[in-house]
């Protein structure tokens, strides 16, 4: 295991999980911190929670957790907080800092600790309308929104391990720990690739496109993106260049051996197909005979041939769809735990040909697991 | 450029292959001190170049491509003509000069090219590789090439976003490939540190579709422990209520949320009807969410009549969650966004001035920074064969007259 003799303690709330959860999938032992009155039950809890030995703090015998915590801190190397005027005084990260040198304290909160509003208040709504992302999701005329499945915890999580990393690796060369501060806000605007350079660069604006492709024809025709099928929605593009020839013939090869009517589709030849200098007509007009042909095509079928014919585009999968994708599970990608039967998202890496198995189920208290070995020679 | 050493100081990297899920991983490194050489050829420049915009002034052109220099800055870029055996074997003295090789081609590219993790850790064993690719390297559909913004549709995202009774939603670009060019980041450092204590490199095989179902987890777990398949819900939440975005003056949204009856008297207060709070209509999440749409009627009539930035300040001055749904535009003058220096302008040969973006996290004792403009293509040739590499000027010579800085 890459973090085999790494000692992680995760003292976070819901905007911290993953990281730990990302730390404990590449090796490190990562010992959660849990408060009386967590909601194990929920769903998120268990599948970011995963594969970390848990401590709960005793409210009854404050003294006594807080030798526990002082003995596992003395020994970890990195802490993951997230601090907020409600954080036990016990984990300031300042304070932390300074007690223990070598120690990589990190601090994820929704903006930063320092600006004029560190102290705002912000769930994953806020941060995802702060971090850009809503103005970017949803239809040009309607309201802006998040994805439904939280994810600027997740944002703030992964740069948080990048961040923890990036100060494990200096150790390495200086013997010296470091505070790693991770905003949220700042973390969600990877995800919003480059459209904040149109911006910066020429004054445009780009925002959210809804269920069509926009800004591709001079002419201002908008190309549909999502297509109703037998069984739910399917992602496909009329694009140009190579791969949009490729694709285009290989639909219409598909609709021409299944008997499709092909109606303008028939005549058109795609090494000159160029989506640009179409008006909205002649869109809707080859548009119409595939979305009568994708009506009749399932999700897994419009996977299967896709991929067969090469052709760019996927089926919009529910959860239900992506646990029997034959690719994932091929490839291992969900996981048990030894002596359970739940079922989790598995480490998110094949490292030298294995995916590192997860090694303790949701909720297991840390005086029941097994203590991770250590590789010879590394401190206890 | 900060004064103090940067944390990853004296780490080299070399990247092969190009758009967003390779690059955005050397960015990050290069923005802590790494030294990123990316490879590209005037052949095959990276595709992030030329094939979408915006370009600087809206001029096309190679060294004009705002979408490739946003995710390369902080890099050195050099140009080789792997097609040839020379070009080939000066591939191998730069990956031997690293610590690190991240590729995303197509699987099995690399292995053709006789730079396969095989060979190439046979003479450098410390050396750490990072392969990835829309599905991984394994698997019945490992062959699939693709649209990291088609391959988020697949992957549940898409699915999950807008409203139940309408069609899925986009999400902006290749979104998936930043995740796991984020998650990238973190596995190639875990493997980097357990190179330099056991002498030993690793090969990730990072496939962008499992990289974006572990921000899947949630709705996944859910599916596996209950049998629900979770669907798109707009804006709602099981907790809150409201939860949700409100129009505000001159087409601005305000984003808010109350998590508690009390966070709700709060906001009637600050509608100034302090007893909604008391209604039956309103009094709890439950009957909140009942009552949907007179409560957002209620809030917008009150969010209409301001600016979303005046909205958002006067409910946080409530104890409320609430912000500004930020624009392309509003990120760069967001006050939180500018303390922090999320921007940060530096001036490119070509395109003048751009403002790059910094992680989300940084570094207090050894900060990060955005080191230097994007490279130009093949700008970097001299300085990185002659001077990181060690090449001897007969040998760049010979190199250079038979093109292999091609």
């Amino acid at each position: 295991m890459l973090l085999g003799d790494v000692l992680v303690i995760d003292a976070t709330d819901r905007l911290g999980w993953l990281a730990g959860r990302v730390l404990a999938d590449l090796g490190a032992d990562v010992i959660k911190i849990d408060g009386p009155g967590t909601d194990r039950t929920r769903p998120d809890w268990r599948a970011f929670n995963v594969n970390k030995r848990v401590l709960d703090t005793d409210p009854k015998n404050p003294a006594a957790s807080k030798a526990e915590l002082d003995a596992l801190l003395a020994k970890a190397d990195i802490c993951l907080l997230t601090p907020s005027p409600d954080s036990d005084p016990a984990l300031d990260p300042d304070d932390l800092r300074e007690r223990y040198p070598r120690l990589i304290v990190v601090a994820i909160t929704p903006f930063g600790r320092t600006g004029p509003r560190s102290g705002w208040r912000a769930s994953d709504l806020e941060i995802m309308a702060a971090g850009g992302a809503m103005s970017m999701a949803g239809e040009p005329d309607g309201v802006p929104v998040r994805v439904s499945e939280p994810q600027s915890h997740s944002w703030a999580g992964a740069h948080a391990a990048s961040g923890a990393l990036v100060a494990l690796f200096q150790r390495e060369r200086t013997g010296q720990g470091d505070l790693v501060e991770v905003s949220a806000q700042s973390s969600v605007l990877i995800a919003l690739s480059h459209a904040p350079a149109f911006y910066d660069l020429n004054g445009v604006v780009a925002t959210r496109a809804g269920a069509f492709m926009t800004g591709r024809s001079i002419k201002g025709a908008r190309y549909r993106v999502f297509w109703p099928c037998k069984d739910g929605w399917l992602n496909f593009i009329f694009y140009g260049g190579v791969a949009g020839r490729r694709t285009n013939e290989q639909l219409v090869a598909w609709m021409r051996e299944r008997g499709a009517k092909l109606g303008p589709l028939a005549s058109i030849d795609w090494a000159r197909f160029d989506p640009t200098k179409a008006d909205q007509a002649e869109v809707d007009a080859l548009e119409a005979p595939a979305m009568k042909f994708f009506a009749g095509v399932t999700k897994r079928e419009y996977l299967i041939e896709a991929h067969k014919r090469e052709m760019l585009g996927y089926p919009v999968s529910t959860v239900a769809d992506i646990v029997t994708d034959p690719q994932i599970e091929e490839r291992g990608y969900f996981q048990k735990v030894a002596g359970s039967d739940e079922t989790y998202c598995g480490s998110f890496a094949i490292i030298d040909g294995e995916r590192p198995p997860l090694r303790h189920a949701a909720g297991t208290p840390l005086a029941q697991a097994q203590p991770i070995p250590r590789r010879a020679g590394s401190k206890p | 450029m900060s004064g103090v050493p940067q944390a990853l100081d004296g780490l080299n990297v070399v990247e092969f292959g190009g758009y967003a899920a390779g690059p955005h991983i050397g960015k990050v490194l290069g923005n802590f001190g790494a030294k990123v050489v990316h490879v590209e050829s005037s052949d095959r420049p990276d595709g992030f170049r030329l094939q979408y915009p915006p370009f600087a002034g809206n001029k096309p052109g190679l060294n004009r491509g705002g979408c490739f220099s946003f995710f390369n800055d902080s890099k050195y870029g050099v140009t080789i003509d792997v097609k040839k055996p020379e070009g080939l074997d000066l591939a191998r003295r730069l990956i031997n000069w690293s610590d690190l090789v991240v590729e995303n081609m197509r699987p099995g590219v690399m292995e053709r090219l006789g730079l396969g993790y095989a060979k190439l850790s046979e003479a450098n064993p410390r050396l750490v590789m990072l392969s990835t690719c829309n599905m991984g390297q394994t698997g019945p559909r490992a062959d699939t090439p693709g649209f990291g913004s088609q391959l988020s549709a697949l992957a549940g995202f898409c699915g999950m976003t807008g409203h139940p009774d309408g069609p899925p939603q986009l999400l902006y670009g290749p979104y998936i490939d930043y995740i796991a060019s984020t998650l990238g980041a973190s596995a190639v450092l875990a493997a980097l540190v357990n190179s330099k204590k056991t002498g030993k490199g690793s090969w990730i095989d990072l496939s962008q579709y499992e990289s974006g179902l572990l921000f899947m987890g949630g709705a996944l777990q859910e599916y596996f422990t209950t049998g629900h398949v979770p669907d798109r819900r707009g804006n709602d939440d099981d907790e809150a209520a409201p939860h949700g975005a409100f129009p505000c003056r001159g087409d601005e949204w305000v984003a808010l949320s109350c998590w508690s009856d009390a966070d709700f008297a709060a906001l009637a207060g600050v509608l100034g009807n302090p007893r909604l709070a008391t209604q039956a209509a309103f009094a709890t999440a439950d009957a909140r969410r009942a009552h949907k749409e007179p409560l957002e009627e209620l809030i917008s009539t009150w969010t209409r009549e301001r600016s979303a930035e005046a909205a958002a300040a006067s409910l946080q001055e409530a104890g409320i969650a609430a912000y500004p749904v930020v624009t392309m535009a509003g990120l760069f003058s967001d006050p939180q966004l500018t303390a922090r220096r999320q921007w940060r302008v530096r001036r490119h040969p070509e395109m003048g001035d751009q403002a790059y973006s910094f992680p989300g996290f940084d570094l207090q004792e050894a900060p990060g920074d955005i080191v230097g403009p994007a490279p130009c293509l093949g700008a970097d040739n001299d300085f990185v064969f002659r001077d990181l590499v060690g090449l001897t000027d007969a040998e760049y010579e010979s190199y250079q007259e038979r093109g292999v800085f091609g």
